[in-house]
């Protein structure tokens, strides 16, 4: 877990709300064109307060209260964004992505191609993921394989305070619509930032985690919980690679079969709806990649295909554990 | 680009008193946009435009009274319906026909055609085949008009269909909020589709607009002088930071809801039909008007008439001529 127990002296470490915070200062100060809009996010710095304290700073010219309006505010951002704006429009719980749908999927995403190249659309749509907070059904989704979908659109799952940074400031400066799906329980997850202005390109995979005999391909949160899975395999001797992809389009295919080459075997993990999910797109991509390598086939793990339920008794048995991981890795290296 | 005829531009002389050359330039746009139109018909009906082709034969007095009081860097949005309002903000016939036949010549290397061209050159960010689905554009453009400074306004096109969408509600509200430089225009034809809008429409769409406190007007749309007037203090109130404002105009589509709608009696009338066309025709008013008040003489209108046949033939042709894209093309412009 090289990038989180960042203790070192000398070495900034913040939390993930900390450093996408930064990462939106920085870029309302480099560029005028940039502004945020959203429900509660001045004042109050959200719902999730992750942006306190930048309506003091940029004032609320540039950190822009709406009305409870998703549609209305995701398509002010499409046309605001083609007519010279840079617009971050916060939406503060991922499920409400649904309302967004017919201007993300429908103008958003097929401006530049419909007009032969001569509209662009450069927002960036900031939203949340995730379970585990007993917020039920409507609050709880991850809903980013949604977007994956639909080309067009460039969607990042950042796992770690410094990717987030990077790759948030990526976004805002990328010429393309970007959704950006932040976990909602990983905003207290500290981690190194370096005090020095850096991105981090789309499509570049991190390895977190290197190892011999296991790949495990995981986004979002399921980075930590793979992680966590990859010292407990350890412990019993196998040593497995956690590979990042950090955004799900575009996907560093590359990246991911030369890890399933080198340890024959692969696991995806993703936070999303196991049917029809990210994990399926991965798995295919290893299965075509590296089928000759493979000495068995590529399991997918995903949350549970139900609406998330309520009660902590039930809530926790659809999301992918790091009990789940070991399990499964142990079934393919043939150590049960 | 081979242009096929010389054009004269809109001119946009935002005059509350047009002159004789300035009402001329608007009849030879009017006559333009029927004349594409027949020749779209036309080319529909023979088999050589693919897709379909929704006709705007009847409302031409609304676009080009509009788009007369606006210059070439306001913006505007369009619908399904689009080629009056595309012809309207300055575009030329020969780049159009391109796209309706998916040549590469045409305004989107043939990837938008009929229901999509956008002409940035000329502020049109688009024809949208989504119902009501452009507001958030014509808001989102107005909102970075107002923060750019730049004293644009934006138009934002759309039929009375639209008035079910909630988006509309939606970007109405931002709009009014924000004092935002946009104006909607409600092209109310009373059809939606092949249901007449009493049926699907609670109240009057523009008290919608006045519960608001939007500026609100309704008028004849057949009338250019009144559509002119109308949209022109519309778009002086929105310059001088005063807000938006809601435009109803009465209207009639000749044909059907697209070419191939042929047997309409199940919805509407063939005396209802001919009673617009013979009695509230907005070529024949006009140039009646034209006549009466001696601003100029039969063969005068004749002569544009003529000339702009020919162009409109020569940019047919020019189409028909033109090659399709290179199928190296499919896979460029999805992403900036
Ligand atoms: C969101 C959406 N729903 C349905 C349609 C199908 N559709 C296309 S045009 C139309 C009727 C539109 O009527 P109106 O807005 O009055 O415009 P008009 O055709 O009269 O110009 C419908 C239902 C669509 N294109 N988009």
């Amino acid at each position: 877990m090289s990038t989180l127990s960042a203790e070192k002296t000398g070495v900034r470490v913040l939390t993930m709300g900390e450093a996408i915070r930064e990462a939106l200062a920085e870029e309302l100060r480099r560029d005028p064109t940039v502004f945020v809009m959203g429900e509660d996010v001045a004042e109050a710095g959200t719902a999730f307060k992750v942006l306190l304290g930048l309506v003091d700073e940029f004032g609320p010219e540039r950190v822009i209260d709406s009305p409870i309006s998703e549609p209305g505010i995701t398509g002010l951002g499409v046309g605001a964004a083609m007519t010279g704006m840079r617009p971050v429009i916060d939406i503060m719980f991922g499920d409400f992505i649904t309302l967004t749908m017919d201007q993300m999927v429908n103008q958003a995403a097929k401006i530049h191609y419909m007009s032969g190249g001569k509209l662009k659309v450069p927002m960036v749509l900031r939203t949340t993921m995730g379970a585990s907070r007993r917020s039920a059904a409507q609050h709880s989704q991850s809903l980013h394989a949604w977007f994956s979908h639909v080309p067009g659109l460039k969607v990042v799952v950042p796992s770690t305070p410094y990717d987030a940074k990077g790759l948030l400031k990526t976004a805002i400066r990328d010429d393309n619509p970007v959704a950006f799906f932040e976990d909602k329980m990983m905003y207290q997850l500290k981690g190194e930032v370096p005090e020095e202005e850096y991105t981090i390109p789309f499509g570049v995979a991190d390895i977190k985690r290197p190892g011999t005999d296991i790949t495990i391909v995981a986004t979002s949160s399921m980075v930590q919980v793979s992680l966590a899975a990859a010292e407990m395999l350890a412990e019993i001797g196998i040593e497995a690679e956690v590979v990042d992809p950090r955004t799900t389009f575009p996907l560093d295919k590359e990246a991911i079969i030369e890890s399933a080459k080198k340890t024959s075997r692969a696991i995806v993990v993703d936070e999303g709806y196991e049917r029809y999910g990210v994990t399926a797109e991965i798995a295919s991509v290893i299965a075509d990649g590296a089928f000759y390598y493979l000495d068995a086939p590529v399991k997918r793990i995903g949350a549970m295909d139900v609406p998330i339920p309520f009660s902590p008794a039930l809530e926790d048995l659809t999301v992918p554990t790091a009990d789940t991981v070991v399990e499964t890795a142990k079934a393919l290296c043939g150590r049960n | 680009m081979a242009k096929a005829a010389k054009q004269t531009k809109p001119k946009t002389s935002k005059s509350a008193t047009p002159d004789a050359e300035e009402w001329l330039t608007m009849y030879e746009q009017m006559v333009r946009i029927r004349s594409f139109e027949e020749r779209v018909n036309l080319l529909y009906t023979s088999a050589k435009m693919p897709g379909l082709a929704h006709l705007y034969i009847g409302e031409e007095a609304i676009a080009v009274g509009v788009c007369s009081v606006l210059n070439a860097e306001d913006y505007i949005t369009s619908t399904h319906r689009g080629h009056g309002h595309c012809i309207a903000k300055g575009a030329d016939v020969d780049i159009m026909f391109a796209e309706l036949l998916g040549k590469a010549a045409g305004y989107c290397k043939g990837k938008g055609g009929s229901m999509h061209i956008a002409d940035q050159a000329n502020g049109n960010l688009g024809a949208n085949a989504i119902v009501g689905g452009s507001a958030g554009i014509a808001v989102g453009a107005a909102f970075s008009a107002q923060r750019l400074g730049n004293g644009r306004v934006a138009v934002c096109f759309f039929g009375e269909g639209a008035m079910g969408q909630g988006f509309l509600a939606e970007t109405m509200n931002l709009a009014q909020l924000w004092k935002l430089p946009v104006i909607f225009v409600c092209e109310n034809n009373m059809y939606n589709e092949y249901t007449h809008f009493s049926e699907t429409t609670a109240g009057n769409p523009a008290d919608r607009a006045r519960a608001l406190g939007m500026h609100t007007e309704e008028q004849d749309g057949q009338d250019i002088r009144v559509v002119y007037e109308t949209a022109l203090t519309a778009v002086e109130r929105a310059r001088r930071g005063e807000g938006p404002a809601f435009l109803m105009f009465h209207t009639y589509r000749y044909h059907g809801h697209h070419v191939g709608d042929i047997n309409r009696e199940y919805y509407r009338s063939k005396e209802e039909e001919r009673d617009w066309v013979e009695n509230r025709d907005p070529l024949a008013l006009f140039a009646d008007w034209l006549l009466a008040k001696k601003l100029t003489d039969r063969s005068v209108l004749d002569g544009i008439e003529a000339e702009v046949k020919e162009e409109v033939e020569r940019g047919a042709q020019f189409a028909l001529d033109a090659p399709y894209p290179d199928p190296s093309e499919v896979s460029t412009n999805v992403y900036a």
